[in-house]
């Protein structure tokens, strides 16, 4: 029975739960955890993406109305945000690895802020999708939906004539549209929370050089974020 | 160690603390696994009272006890609670969470805390579901096909939904986490090829929770937002398709029922080996087929759809897949068989379960093989038969299994051993009333019955008559087995490390019931799977 307590020996690091032999395998568990979590959420957007590519096959002419009533330099200006706070996280990440808690901060803040633009510039867009009558189901108008149509797809379609009534299929490009990018908000806000929760801990000082896993993974969750938005900006916006 | 076997444990994850507080706040993974199966139990018994009340109405020809509407979402509520709120966590649930981390020799899962939020989240989704049929009910069917569920629905689909929906990251994380705890916890020695076949059933099966749920859970997200929004992604008006929604559906719904058969098969390779005393024959062939299974399983969902729309080419590939599928199932079937081949048999009550599942489940198997041929599937779609079919895989197959492992590792759980003889007697009743309901579907199916109607041609009436007798005869084998199991927990003995004289880490090395951190001495483990000339096993108790 001398044994019996020796589950909580004391050559335990600090940061090491009770259940695990040794931090690198706490560290390896965590880290394939995290992975492994990474897969379910591309199998989640999957349903999404495999909807979006038989949809679009159907109905390529609404895809393409649709898309041109997009503001393609807004969905820009929002890639452009989004990959700078994927660089801001990464800094975070390099700060956290040289113990330097105030630049965690710093990084930490600066993504914050650049989710905020983000999230200012799309609910400008939802907006205008709104006053346009293109929102399926809340706010549907036939007429308005199609006077948008011609007006920003007259261009590419060879003059205002030529569109006289709705494509087949136009409901299901702005359902998916709406569907695909609140998705993505959604995991934008979860990471909202996730970042707020870290830089409490972090002021905290509950993380040094050695120990790090939470900055880690939220980098890594950014990251996934910002790649799904990567796909997303050119599926709806341009083509 | 002879007195001392007959006698409690002095610390033991049971008696560690009392309080509601030290086991809801717990995360110890077998207390998470024993509130498991205090929640499934209460699942199963809605479900089974469900098919109880229709079964009485379907005695009958004519409509006697119920409406249009009450059948329809007594049906609904009985497939959706036993197939996401039974079937589905039953074995990973319980006995997962209790033996993963014992069988490889670790003192909890990778994600203690993640466990234990996977009982809530479970527990949520759950509850929003069982409101949604006290406020009014479901009558969608459980598989919430578009656009019953959505256009033409006037039942709760929306909190149904959601609560399924909930419950679908309850599965993610445990695969999750089982997935981390068997790939970075395992104890020195413990290779791959040493691992219980019970493991890596729980670890294919994690692999098809991980990769399957989230398309169910968007899929059913669309649907929510379709009948709360008027999003139009399956509605034919807006130029949506319905077919699609299908197409999702059984994208996880089909390797779903793998996720409730494979950690069956798990038990059943477990149970088999003990009361043969012999290692399971190939158990390589055993192990890959658990993961050939998952594999092949992602690629056969057409085989529900050949009579909605799908092209004819697409339809001969997904029964040629389905097919496949049968490669692995009887790979098993055969091992199985082989291991009992001058076994020494002992008849004890988990092995007649797993008896009696080997048998159901053949049958049910190979009758999938005839729904699988598109000819004989268009005359047999949506009849009796293909009732019976899942039936005779999901309560035969998986059913039986589950109470098998319970019976098995029930004095592990608790330290009690049940009452062997009514144990048996439950066993048997259980298995003949099980027949007698679903035998006589086979025929009605094959005579062309349609499911899901209350009021039938008289012509069927002696087989639904049939049936329903059967039922009521499952029903009190059901009662027989859960009273003996209940009992047991009344009595002083305690029933000794290794009742069984069983191989494996949880007979050998653990407490009955274990202690709060499994093992009472570091674990290394030095001998291969199921090893019955070990003679240590025979020392103990």
């Amino acid at each position: 029975m001398s044994n019996a307590t020796s589950d909580h020996d004391h050559a335990h690091k600090p940061y090491q739960q009770h259940h695990f032999d040794s931090m690198e395998q706490q560290t390896q568990s965590t880290l394939l955890g995290i992975w492994l979590f990474m897969a379910q959420e591309i199998l989640f957007f999957g349903g999404l993406f495999a909807a979006y590519t038989i949809y679009r096959i159907m109905y390529p002419t609404a895809w393409a109305m649709g898309a041109a009533t997009q503001n393609v330099w807004l969905g820009m200006f929002n890639t452009i945000v989004l990959i700078g706070s994927s660089l801001s996280i990464v800094l975070a990440v390099n700060a956290a690895r040289h113990n330097q808690k105030w630049q965690v901060m710093k990084w930490f803040a600066i993504t914050l802020l650049l989710g905020l633009v983000f999230f200012g510039v799309k609910s400008i867009e939802y907006r205008t999708k709104w006053d346009h009558g293109l929102v399926p189901g809340l706010h549907w108008d036939d007429a308005h939906a199609l006077h948008t149509i011609q007006e920003h797809a007259g261009q590419v379609h060879g003059g205002e004539g030529a569109i006289t009534e709705l494509p087949k299929g136009i409901q299901i490009y702005y359902s998916l549209y709406f569907v695909m990018t609140g998705m993505h908000a959604l995991h934008m806000v979860i990471g909202f929370g996730l970042a707020i929760w870290i830089m409490i801990k972090n002021a905290r000082g509950c993380f040094n050089s050695e120990y790090y896993p939470h900055i880690e993974y939220f980098g890594l969750y950014w990251h996934f974020v910002d790649i799904v938005w990567i796909f997303l900006f050119p599926l709806l916006y341009l083509v | 160690m002879n007195d001392s076997a007959k006698t409690e444990p002095k610390l033991n994850y049971l008696n560690a603390g009392s309080t509601v507080k030290s086991w809801l706040f717990t995360v110890d993974h077998k207390r998470i696994g024993v509130m498991y199966l205090a929640s499934i139990v209460g699942f199963f018994l809605v479900g089974a009272f469900a098919a109880a009340l229709f079964r009485m109405e379907l005695a009958t020809a004519a409509p006697d006890v119920f409406s249009n509407d009450t059948y329809n979402k007594l049906f609904t509520m009985h497939g959706i609670i036993m197939v996401f709120f039974f079937l589905i966590p039953a074995v990973p649930g319980v006995l997962g969470n209790f033996l993963v981390p014992i069988m490889i020799g670790a003192k909890d899962v990778a994600f203690p805390r993640l466990n234990l939020a996977s009982w809530y989240i479970y527990m949520v989704g759950g509850s929003l579901t069982l409101a949604a049929v006290l406020f009014g009910g479901i009558d969608t069917g459980w598989t919430f096909y578009t656009p019953y569920s959505s256009v033409y629905a006037d039942s709760n689909v929306i909190m149904a939904g959601t609560g399924v929906f909930i419950t679908g990251f309850s599965s993610i994380l445990t695969g999750l986490n089982f997935i981390v705890t068997v790939h970075k916890m395992r104890a020195p020695g413990m290779r791959w090829m040493r691992l219980p076949l019970f493991i890596w059933a729980q670890y294919a099966t994690s692999i098809i929770n991980i990769l399957g749920t989230p398309v169910l859970a968007i899929t059913l997200l669309l649907v929510v937002f379709e009948r709360g929004f008027g999003f139009g992604i399956f509605d034919p008006a807006k130029g949506g398709d319905p077919v699609l929604y299908q197409h999702l559906f059984w994208f996880y719904s089909h390797p779903a029922v793998y996720i409730m058969i494979l950690p069956g098969f798990g038990v059943v390779s477990e149970v088999l080996a003990c009361f043969s005393r012999k290692r399971i024959y190939g158990y390589e062939f055993v192990a890959f087929s658990s993961l050939a299974i998952a594999a092949i399983g992602f690629f056969v969902w057409g085989h529900h759809m050949f009579t909605s729309s799908q092209s004819e080419y697409a339809a001969l590939i997904f029964s040629i897949l389905s097919f496949l599928v049968g490669i692995p199932t009887s790979i098993k079937i055969f091992n199985w068989t082989a291991t009992m081949y001058k076994g020494s048999i002992e008849l004890t009550a988990p092995m007649i379960y797993t008896l009696g599942f080997i048998g159901l489940f053949m049958v049910g198997g190979l009758t999938g093989l005839f729904l699988a041929t598109m000819a004989i599937n268009v005359h047999l779609h949506d009849t009796y038969f293909v009732v019976a079919h899942f039936h005779y895989v999901m309560v035969g197959g998986m059913m039986m299994a589950w109470l098998s492992g319970m019976h098995f590792w029930w004095p592990k759980i608790f330290g009690k051993m049940y009452n062997a003889f009514w144990a048996k007697v439950g066993a048997v009743v259980i298995f003949f009333g099980f027949n007698f309901t679903f035998f006589p579907q086979f025929i009605a199916g094959y005579m062309g019955m349609p499911r899901r109607y209350h009021v039938y041609d008289v012509a069927y009436q002696p087989f639904q008559m049939l049936s329903t007798a059967g039922a009521f005869f499952m029903g009190a084998g059901l009662i027989i087995c859960f009273a003996t199991l209940a009992a047991s927990l009344f009595k002083k003995e305690n029933c000794g490390r290794n009742p069984w004289k069983a191989t494996g880490l949880e007979w050998n090395q653990a407490d009955s019931p274990p202690h709060p951190h499994n093992f009472d001495a570091p674990v290394v483990v030095d001998v291969e799977a199921y090893d019955y000339t070990d003679e240590r096993i025979y020392q103990d108790a």
